[in-house]
Formats: structure tokens, C-alpha cells, sequence
């Protein structure tokens, strides 16, 4: 188990895919908003939280066809299959190293892009929060979803349309969860319900995702 | 003609564009029906006589 | 004794979808026809809603049936899984386009209502959102049984989807009741049958509830349809597949 994790975890840093490229374009997507939307810093705090858990998703998305992918075309998923090792559990550790490369360096990256936002000071520790309790359950979908099409070629753009549905709660949640945080509100009960939804599909979606893989290896 | 006063145009559109979608959704699934039936009777016709033969 | 599960039998299904299919059609073009009549022509205009109250007809039915076409594609999945009829696969597959033309109907009817109603075509309100969000199910749903050659592996990817599609799609219902209140009105129609008083009077319901019925057997009559025709391919692909084989 560690070592599937320790494997997963250097081949993304070494080959540079992953780490890096999903934490570019968190920080192109960012600096491109103000182009699009105007530099206005009272309307950029405005929409700051909602940006920035958008940027987050999509850097997350871009990803998430590398999960599978490339151990599906050189056979070691068939190994992984075959070993004693549940698919089960190797979809969730598949998904953990994902998050691990993507989703916790957008958590740190996310309060320095916050203040090129403009990000209302209150909102920063829910922010912190919201995007540490959620971005777990973006790897975690995605991992479905690429478990899903991981046998279509070229399915970059079906996983995006299969995915990003599924992302609709998680967004919401997360998202509301800043934005009441920086208008001063107490945001509990939306960081509550994220840290549900990353809960519940901890525990029920690497089941679908090793039933997808099972088919797709058939 | 019933008088629909001020809200002709988006009953009016409703009505057209429910009827529209669900006469292209009959006719796509015949059209698709009729295709896929000449189809199969064509490779059917083939292979009895290839059995035949 | 005969059991539904005898319908799981391709060839019996042909036999009796066949049988059936010209009568549940039949009553469907009947009740959609004279339904949408008796709605446009034969009934008052509301109040406050003035004629647009007209829309109901084709909006209620059509975003009720757009529902129940996801439910019925969820119990075809489950049906797939647990018992392997590929007719039932096949079913879930003929009901997606028609539950997403449905759903189109009740998000642009819904649109061309909230214009006059609430001076605007769009509004994110919950129930408007969770329609988008269910017309994009609909999508990936179709698209992946587009995309997936096998057929087996196809049924059962896009059961895997809709049986997942489903869990989120509630959450999403969930999530944005809470994000946002919103300015759609409740489900009348439920209450409607407790107090005439409280919910749609019954000058509205009985045509409404008649489209419902047209709309219902429309579905039921195209999904048959449509299943027959997959059927027909499937026999098509697996014979041209053996001829090259031979």
C-alpha cells in the first residue's frame, strides 16, 4: 500500500506533470481574472472566494486524466489489479496522491492569491479551511470519473462533462463557505456539510471507482 | 382564436417550442428506427442465403 | 406462472412491445393532443398570471416526467446490475434522450415564464439549477454510452454513472436550497389533491393532469420504441460481426 502511494507520489514530482502544472495554472487562471473582470478592487474582493475555489476545481480537473491514464497504457493498472491488494483501496490511495501533488498545494498557494485578489482578511481562515475540508472530494470524484473513462481515448474532454456535475455540491458548499466567511458571517454549518461531502464520497466512491476499473480491465 | 393579451408571445413560443422538440424527438427515433430496421432485414436477407446456398 | 423477469427475454420483449406499442402511443397522442387543446383554448386566464398561466400545461408535465425518466434509468442500472438483462441496459440507454428533450422543455417553458413573471429569463434559483444540473447528466450519461465501444462494458459504465449521477444530483437539490432560497414557487400540484383552495384550482389541474398522462405514455411509448430499435441494432452489429468472423 505505502509503497503504491511512494511510487505514485515521486513519479508526479518527477515527472513534473502534476505538481507544478496544476499550481500554474491555479496562479494563470487567478491572474488572468482581473483582465477579464477589471481591476476594480471592491468588485475583485467581491468575487474573490467564489475565483478562487473555481480556479482551485479547474486546476484540480486538468489533472485528473493522469490518475489512470498512463498506468492503463504502460499495464501496470492490470498489476495493481492482480495484486493482493483490493482495487478498492488502490483507487483511494490513487486518489490521496492525487490530492496530495494537487489539492494541498492549491490550499497553500490559495491565501497568497487571495491578497493579489483582494480577498477580505475575514475570509482567509475559511477559505484555509473550506478548500482543505474540499478539495479532497475533488480528487476523490475525479478519480471516479477518470476510473470511468479511463479506457476511451482521448476521453480528456467527456471526463471534463462526466466530472464537473459531480463538482456542482462540493463548489457550492465550499464556495459559500468563504464568501460567508468574508462577510463576516459564521460559516460552520457550510464547512460542515463540504467536510460531509468529502467524507461520504471518501467512503462510497472508490467502490464505483474500483466496479469502473473492473469493467474497463475485463 | 382565444385572446392571450399581453403574453401571446411567450405562450405562444412555449407552446411552439414544446411541440417542436417532441415532434424532432418522434421523428429522430423513427428515423433511426426505420434505418437501423432496413439494416438488419438487408444483413438477414444476406445470410439466409448464404445458408441456403 | 408468467413473471415480469419473462420480459428480460429479447425476443419475448420484441413480441409484446410490439403488441403494446400502437395502444400506449395511441392514448398518448390522444392525451397530449386534446390535453394542449382543452389547456390553450378552454381554459381562463389566472388573475394575476393573466394567459401565461397556459404554460403549466407543458411545464409541470414535462419537468415531472424529466424526473421520473432519470428514476426509471436508475431502477433500468440497478436492474442491469443485479440480474444482467441486457434489454434492461438497453431501456435506460432509449429513455436518456428522451428525459433530456423533457428537460429542455421545462427549462425553456420555465424561461419564457419567469420573463413576464419575474422580469427575468434566468434567475439561479434552486429548482431552475438543479434542472440545468440534471440536463447535464443527461449529457455525460449519453456521451459515455457514445463513447465506450463494447456494449456490455458501455451498460455497465453508464450504470456505475447513473447510479453515482443520482446520489449527487440529490446532494447538488440539497446544496443549493441552501445557497440560495430562490423565487420559484413550491410544488402546488401535491396540494392540490389535499384542499382545491390551497393549491392549482381545478379549472387547471384536469387539463394539466391529462398533458401529464400524454406525456407519460409518450415516454412510455418511445422508450419501447427506442428500446426496440437498440435491440435491432444490437442483433445488427452481432451479425455483421459473425459474418466477419466467418
Amino acid at each position: 500500500m505505502r509503497s503504491l502511494l511512494k511510487r505514485d507520489l515521486s513519479l508526479a514530482i518527477r515527472a513534473g506533470g502534476g505538481f507544478g502544472l496544476a499550481l500554474a495554472f491555479f496562479l494563470i487562471f487567478v491572474s488572468l481574472v482581473p483582465f477579464g473582470i477589471g481591476p476594480d478592487t471592491g468588485r475583485l474582493s467581491d468575487i474573490a472566494a467564489g475565483l478562487l475555489w473555481l480556479g482551485a476545481l479547474l486546476a484540480c480537473l486538468l489533472s485528473l486524466d493522469r490518475i489512470f491514464q498512463l498506468d492503463w497504457e504502460d499495464g501496470t493498472l492490470d498489476l495493481i489489479a492482480t495484486s493482493p491488494l483490493p482495487l478498492e483501496a488502490a483507487s483511494a490511495l490513487k486518489a490521496l496522491a492525487h490530492w496530495l501533488t494537487t489539492g494541498l498545494p492549491l490550499v497553500f498557494a490559495a491565501p497568497i492569491l487571495g491578497l493579489m485578489l483582494n480577498l477580505p482578511p475575514a475570509a482567509f481562515p475559511w477559505l484555509i479551511a473550506s478548500l482543505f475540508v474540499g478539495t479532497p472530494a475533488l480528487s476523490i470524484i475525479g478519480t471516479f470519473g477518470a476510473a470511468l473513462t479511463v479506457g476511451i481515448k482521448r476521453g480528456g474532454l467527456l471526463l471534463s462533462l462526466l466530472v464537473l456535475p459531480l463538482y456542482m455540491p462540493t463548489l457550492i458548499l465550499g464556495a459559500l463557505t468563504a464568501a460567508r466567511g468574508g462577510q463576516g458571517l459564521d460559516a460552520t454549518t457550510p464547512l460542515l456539510l463540504t467536510a460531509g461531502i468529502t467524507l461520504g464520497s471518501a467512503a462510497l466512491l472508490p467502490f464505483a471507482a474500483a466496479a469502473a476499473l473492473r469493467v474497463n480491465l475485463r | 382564436m382565444v385572446d392571450l393579451g399581453q403574453y401571446a408571445v411567450p405562450v405562444l413560443s412555449a407552446y411552439a417550442v414544446t411541440i417542436a422538440l417532441l415532434v424532432a424527438l418522434v421523428a429522430g427515433s423513427i428515423w433511426r428506427a426505420r434505418r437501423v430496421a432496413r439494416a438488419l432485414a438487408e444483413v438477414e436477407a444476406r445470410r439466409g442465403r448464404g445458408a441456403s446456398s | 406462472m408468467a413473471s415480469i423477469w419473462e420480459y428480460a427475454n429479447p425476443r419475448r420483449f420484441m413480441a409484446t412491445s410490439g403488441a403494446l406499442l400502437p395502444w400506449v402511443a395511441a392514448i398518448a397522442a390522444l392525451c397530449l393532443i386534446g390535453g394542449l387543446i382543452w389547456g390553450f383554448f378552454f381554459t381562463p386566464d389566472d388573475f394575476r398570471q393573466g394567459s401565461t398561466v397556459k404554460i403549466i400545461y407543458v411545464h409541470v408535465p414535462s419537468a415531472i416526467m424529466a424526473i421520473n425518466a432519470w428514476l426509471m434509468m436508475l431502477v433500468a442500472s440497478l436492474i442491469w446490475f443485479v440480474r444482467r438483462h441486457h434489454v434492461s441496459a438497453l431501456a435506460a440507454k432509449a429513455a436518456a434522450p428522451v428525459g433530456m428533450v423533457f428537460t429542455l422543455i421545462a427549462l425553456f417553458t420555465g424561461a419564457v415564464w419567469g420573463q413576464p413573471m419575474w422580469g427575468t429569463w434566468w434567475e439561479w434559483d434552486p429548482r431552475l439549477t438543479s434542472f440545468l444540473i440534471l440536463f447535464l447528466f443527461y449529457l455525460g450519461y449519453m456521451a459515455l454510452w457514445e463513447a465506450i465501444e463494447n456494449p456490455d462494458q458501455a451498460a455497465d459504465l453508464t450504470a456505475v454513472l447513473c447510479l453515482v449521477g443520482s446520489v449527487f444530483a440529490i446532494l447538488s437539490r440539497y446544496a443549493l436550497v441552501f445557497w440560495n432560497q430562490g423565487l420559484h414557487q413550491g410544488t402546488t400540484v401535491t396540494t392540490a389533491g389535499v384542499g382545491v383552495e390551497e393549491g392549482v384550482s381545478s379549472v387547471f389541474l384536469y387539463p394539466m393532469l391529462t398533458v401529464l398522462t400524454g406525456f407519460a405514455f409518450l415516454f412510455l411509448a418511445l422508450v419501447l420504441y427506442r428500446t426496440r430499435t437498440e435491440i435491432r441494432s444490437r442483433r445488427l452489429k452481432a451479425l455483421i460481426a459473425q459474418e466477419r468472423m466467418a
